[in-house]
């Protein structure tokens, strides 16, 4: 998956641009709970914890660690051919804060669940597409 | 004590249309042969239905997703409701029934008759459907839930439910050779049902040799499209006693969502909504899983059936590999024969509906060449995955 793929992209809005567009500036970004920390995902105008509605955004480290995965083999997209690894990726700084996404940067049979991933993202104009591979190259 | 409305309710009609591959049918035309086949099942007239309830009704979905909503119905049979319900937001394809036993329970209706179509399968012969929302052409973008997983290619519940079967096998040693006969035993049992779509012998070999469509699903673990559409009639029971068929009662749903409402964040990837609908379910009767003499369990992928499997408590949280490895347990003469009509995965997606019409046939005996031996008694008829989930316990009055 080096050479950028005809992806379906996502139709940004308001609630969601600071995700999007964060690679831009080579962060991962979420919506953040000023009173209780908790990170928000997908966006929410409230925070699912405390209920409070002062929310802003705020980046992560970007490492992450595989909760399970795919390797998809049908092709449904066209021009984004398989084989290619799907997966759902947690983040260290909260139980549950999670992706799902695609491991690249390896070969699919290396992916396992719990491996150490990293961000990197894929750029589609002005849309930064979080994709994750291994922090340690096998 | 909650009050128990679900009790109130019976299941009085079943009525089917033609099931099959690339039919190119009217599917309004699916619809009205499968209502009037139940209505006149049930021993009623059109005008003693006054109540209609559908999944996910008209308009949603595409690729033949969804063959008539409730207007659609009421118009063709100038039907005159007291009571109507349509939509995708309930607890999955049999939440619809589950709101169509509350309806007569409370008096809101006397007869519903509940409907669920698809014509998925000649949708793709017309070359539309590939993935769910892909192949709708340039300049499309994603939105809702979807954002969050088109634009990695997880463009199909194939995707989203094999991460669950991953996970399953990971935390507890499933493998492919267990999951396996799920697919085998629905064959077996689609061979001795006339409407089934494939019923020629399916060997474990087979099933090891085919090609993958997403680790750790192969070919044979995901359901076929068809075209198709089931219709049930639920009244409530104490209008049912003098109509045609043996009495089927409703003993007990299940339309708990307690986790996220999502695919991809619910909070334990080796279950779904599935754990939820089922705990609420046996909170509601005083049976246990060892009295259900028929197991009808959702397999539009079959790690979905094992899921379930172990939610109801047919088998401990993680043993399902082993439970049904070998297929013993789950055969017609087995301690749980499942999906006794070859399920979705060989009898065809008739999406969700079919569950619940084999159990109430089971029940009343007229299963012919697959019939459950022993007259059983009690069945478990269950629909959904990811975050849907819906279940209801019946019992032969």
């Amino acid at each position: 998956m080096s050479e950028k793929l005809s992806r379906i992209l996502p139709e940004i809005t308001p609630a969601n641009e600071h995700f999007w567009h964060g690679g831009a500036r080579g962060e991962l970004s979420f919506l953040r709970c000023r009173p209780c920390g908790e990170w928000i995902h997908p966006p929410s105008p409230v925070c699912p914890r405390c209920l409070a509605k002062d929310i802003a955004v705020a980046a992560v480290s970007g490492r992450a660690r595989v909760l399970t995965f795919t390797v998809n083999h049908q092709p449904w997209i066209p021009g984004f051919p398989p084989p290619y690894v799907i997966a759902i990726v947690e983040l260290p700084e909260q139980a549950g804060l999670r992706l799902t996404t695609n491991i690249v940067g390896c070969r699919p049979e290396d992916v396992r669940i719990d491996m150490a991933v990293r961000v990197v993202f894929e750029q589609h104009d002005a849309v930064y597409l979080p994709l994750f591979e291994p922090e340690e190259r096998a | 004590m909650k009050p128990m409305l679900e009790k109130n309710a019976a299941i009085t009609g079943l009525g089917q249309s033609e099931v099959g591959r690339r039919l190119y049918a009217d599917p309004l035309a699916l619809t009205l042969d499968a209502c009037l086949a139940a209505i006149s099942d049930a021993g009623l007239r059109r005008e003693d239905i006054d109540g209609l309830a559908t999944y996910p009704g008209a308009g949603f979905g595409n690729g033949g997703f969804s063959g008539a909503g409730i207007s659609d119905v009421q118009e063709a049979l100038r039907l005159e409701l007291d009571w109507f319900c349509g939509g995708p937001e309930t607890s999955g394809q049999l939440g619809s029934v589950i709101n169509a036993c509350l309806a007569v329970a409370a008096g809101m209706a006397n007869h519903v008759l509940c409907f669920r179509t698809v014509f998925e399968s000649s949708a793709q012969g017309a070359g539309r459907r590939a993935g769910i929302g892909a192949g709708a052409g340039p300049g499309f973008r994603a939105s809702g839930f979807m954002q969050w997983t088109l634009p990695f290619g997880a463009a199909s519940a194939a995707n989203w439910i094999a991460m669950f079967a991953q996970r399953h096998f990971h935390e507890y040693g499933t493998t492919r050779e267990q999951l396996a006969w799920i697919a085998l035993n629905a064959r077996r049992n689609a061979a001795l049902n006339p409407k089934a779509i494939f019923r020629e012998p399916l060997t474990l070999a087979d099933y090891l040799s085919a090609r993958m469509i997403s680790t750790p699903f192969c070919l044979y673990d995901c359901d076929v499209p068809v075209d198709g559409s089931t219709a049930i009639v639920v009244s409530r029971a104490e209008l049912a006693r003098d109509l045609r068929k043996p009495l089927v009662r409703v003993e007990a749903v299940g339309s708990a969502l307690h986790g996220r409402p999502s695919w991809d964040q619910f909070d334990d990837l080796t279950t779904m909504a599935l754990r939820d609908a089922s705990s609420m379910l046996w909170q509601r009767t005083e049976l246990r899983p060892a009295d259900v003499d028929v197991a009808e369990l959702y397999d539009g992928f079959s790690f979905i059936a094992l899921a379930w499997l172990e939610a109801l408590g047919f088998c401990k949280k993680g043993e399902g590999g082993p439970f049904v490895a070998g297929g013993a347990r789950i055969s017609l003469a087995g301690e749980i024969p499942l999906n006794t009509h070859g399920g979705q995965l060989s009898a065809g997606r008739l999406h969700g509906y079919g569950f619940l019409h084999e159990a109430v046939v089971q029940l009343r005996g007229e299963a012919g060449a697959r019939q459950v031996p022993g007259s059983p008694e009690v069945a478990l008829a269950a629909a959904g995955g990811g975050p849907l989930g819906g279940c209801l316990l019946l019992t032969r009055a």
